[in-house]
């Protein structure tokens, strides 16, 4: 684990980034401040010590999925929808159910569980988090389900396809 | 010194948190997908954190395969919003309501 004072700038880049995306108006002010979340993200998994999943999330993320969302917004030259209506008794529920599901999560943080383990060094983490181990392992103990995901994949992509290309009367 | 994993989950509390507010606020349709991919991103973060923290890769091959998953969540959720934007010309959730009447 990194130095704390890196944390707590990519945490607060991350929170900000994802109320500025909540905020926007413009659907591709949202998506890049999206980007700008991911990005943050990837970089708590290095400051983690996960070097893969840093990387992977960089690339598939931001890159690819990203990417793609901004085709689609711009494919469909969307205007900014008229957005917040009067403040209304649906919104103020919104804010309840988020407030509330909010501070769930933190209390269960809070509540100080006991793991059951110490928490390992900053060398064994690097290693459990490097391409070799994580490929080994994906590669061995995880072949089947790396197949599934294949044709999960390959399903998802000849499903996207045809459903984009249809017209619902 | 370290940062302590609590820190990690907490700050994946909050992301999920926003995430949650985006579907239950916004009315493009795009834009809730992208609060779900962040939904997704929070719950990754705590993944990673508690398998780093217990030195177990296990968890990191969770996140691959949830990443896999979002990929294919995200091909299928904007090929849904480009059939209903042909057929309706919008992605307003507010005006796709073809299973109310």
């Amino acid at each position: 684990m990194a130095a704390p004072s890196m944390f707590f700038l990519l945490a607060t880049v991350a929170v900000a980034a994802a109320l500025g995306m909540l905020i926007a108006r413009n659907p591709v002010a949202s998506a890049l401040w999206l980007v700008l979340n991911l990005f943050c993200i990837a970089g708590l998994y290095l400051t983690l010590n996960a070097s893969f999943i840093g990387v992977i999330q960089i690339l598939i993320y931001a890159g690819a999925i990203m990417v793609l969302f901004l085709f689609v917004i711009m494919l469909l030259n969307l205007s900014a929808l008229p957005e917040l209506r009067s403040l209304d008794w649906a919104r103020i529920g919104g804010f309840a159910v988020g407030l509330v599901l909010l501070s769930q999560l933190l209390y269960v943080v809070a509540l100080q569980f006991d793991l059951g383990a110490e928490p390992v060094g900053a060398g064994t983490a690097a290693e459990v988090g490097s391409a070799a181990t994580l490929g080994e392992i994906l590669f061995t103990r995880y072949a089947l389900h790396i197949q599934v995901a294949g044709i999960l994949l390959l399903a998802a992509t000849v499903g996207a396809v045809m459903l984009a290309q249809r017209r619902f009367e | 010194m370290d940062v302590a994993l609590n820190w990690y989950l907490a700050l994946s509390a909050v992301l999920f948190t926003i995430g949650t507010l985006g579907v239950l606020f916004r009315r493009n349709a795009i834009v809730v997908l992208m609060s779900v991919e962040l939904m997704l991103n929070a719950v990754n973060l705590t993944l990673v954190a508690f398998s780093q923290s217990l030195g177990d890769p296990s968890g990191q091959m969770l996140v691959f395969f949830s990443i896999a998953v979002a990929a294919a969540e995200a091909a299928v959720g904007l090929a849904i919003v480009i059939a209903i934007f042909r057929s309706k010309v919008t992605v307003d959730i507010t005006e796709i309501n073809l299973f109310k009447h």
